[in-house]
């Protein structure tokens, strides 16, 4: 069992969270103006790094927020994690 | 505002372990290392959202005397008013009994501010869980690391319960209070009758 460190609650067991994929993807500033193919590109194509990869977890079975961690996807070692701003920090 | 759980005929109310308190009472364990497991039900609940440094948060610990500040923290007392950490803006206000005017007090506190105040007396109900064994009966279930060292008297925690999530309190050295969802209550309390029945005595 592996412990995930939530930026609010300390290390949790990891049946406590889920995965919320990769972070930092940006929302298109203008959606209409992009074609069917860049629109398919935001929505579904996302980075596979062997190594740390930026993610977004949520603490659902605790204090139910939303926080981004740095993964390694070779060791799944959790390098870092961080509270997002302004979410109700 | 929508209508308020904390008041109402108190006859008429039916607990969510009601039809089990002849099993839990039955399944008391005596002695030093002994359980006993006593539903404690009908308590006011209050849940309030208020983000740290917001007015809202400034009101609400006046009138709590002090809001809990990280994780685990909790602030009153288990047997009048208690406050316990949910979340950085998220916290719930246990009090023994029906309050309604502590419900009024708080929402007169908040007033316009940005912020929430919402009677959850119904949503879950309490399991207390006392005894020498305690909390080698919670560990079977408990995922979170429940020494004293790690989880003393005063700490209160969102965790699971086997696959229930519960807010687990521990008043007192070997007192447990296990706060579970009301439609959750049945299961959970069946699980600690089985969790229970290795520290009574054989017939």
């Amino acid at each position: 069992m592996m412990l995930i460190p939530c930026p609010h609650c300390g290390p949790r067991n990891e049946t406590e969270f889920q995965y919320g994929g990769q972070a930092y993807v940006a929302y298109p500033e203008d959606p209409y103006a992009l074609t069917d193919e860049q629109w398919a590109r935001y929505l579904f194509y996302r980075e596979n790094p062997k190594g740390p990869f930026a993610e977004r977890w949520v603490h659902s079975a605790g204090c139910r927020k939303w926080f981004n961690a740095v993964r390694d996807t070779r060791t799944y070692e959790f390098l870092s994690t961080e509270a997002i701003q302004g979410a109700a920090s | 505002m929508a209508e308020t759980l904390t008041q109402g005929p108190p006859d008429l109310r039916v607990s969510p372990l009601q039809h089990l308190h002849r099993q839990l009472a039955a399944a008391a364990a005596p002695g030093p290392q002994g359980l006993e497991i006593r539903e404690v039900a009908f308590t006011t609940q209050l849940g309030l959202r208020a983000e740290p440094g917001s007015q809202a948060h400034t009101r609400f610990a006046e009138v709590l005397e002090g809001l809990p500040s990280a994780v685990g923290e909790t602030t009153g007392t288990p047997d009048g008013v208690a406050t316990l950490w949910l979340a950085p803006d998220e916290f719930l206000v246990v009090a023994s009994g029906q309050d309604h005017q502590l419900l009024q007090r708080l929402e007169h506190a908040l007033g316009e501010a940005a912020g929430q105040v919402v009677d959850l007396s119904a949503n879950r109900t309490t399991v207390e869980l006392s005894g020498g064994s305690a909390r080698d009966a919670l560990e079977k279930g408990v995922p979170a690391d429940l020494h004293p060292r790690e989880f003393p008297v005063g700490r209160a925690i969102t965790t699971t319960l086997g696959p229930v999530p519960v807010l687990l309190w521990r008043t007192e050295d070997s007192t447990f209070r296990i706060l579970v969802r009301s439609s959750f209550a049945d299961y959970a309390a069946r699980w600690l009758l089985d969790a229970a029945e290795e520290y009574r005595p054989r017939r």
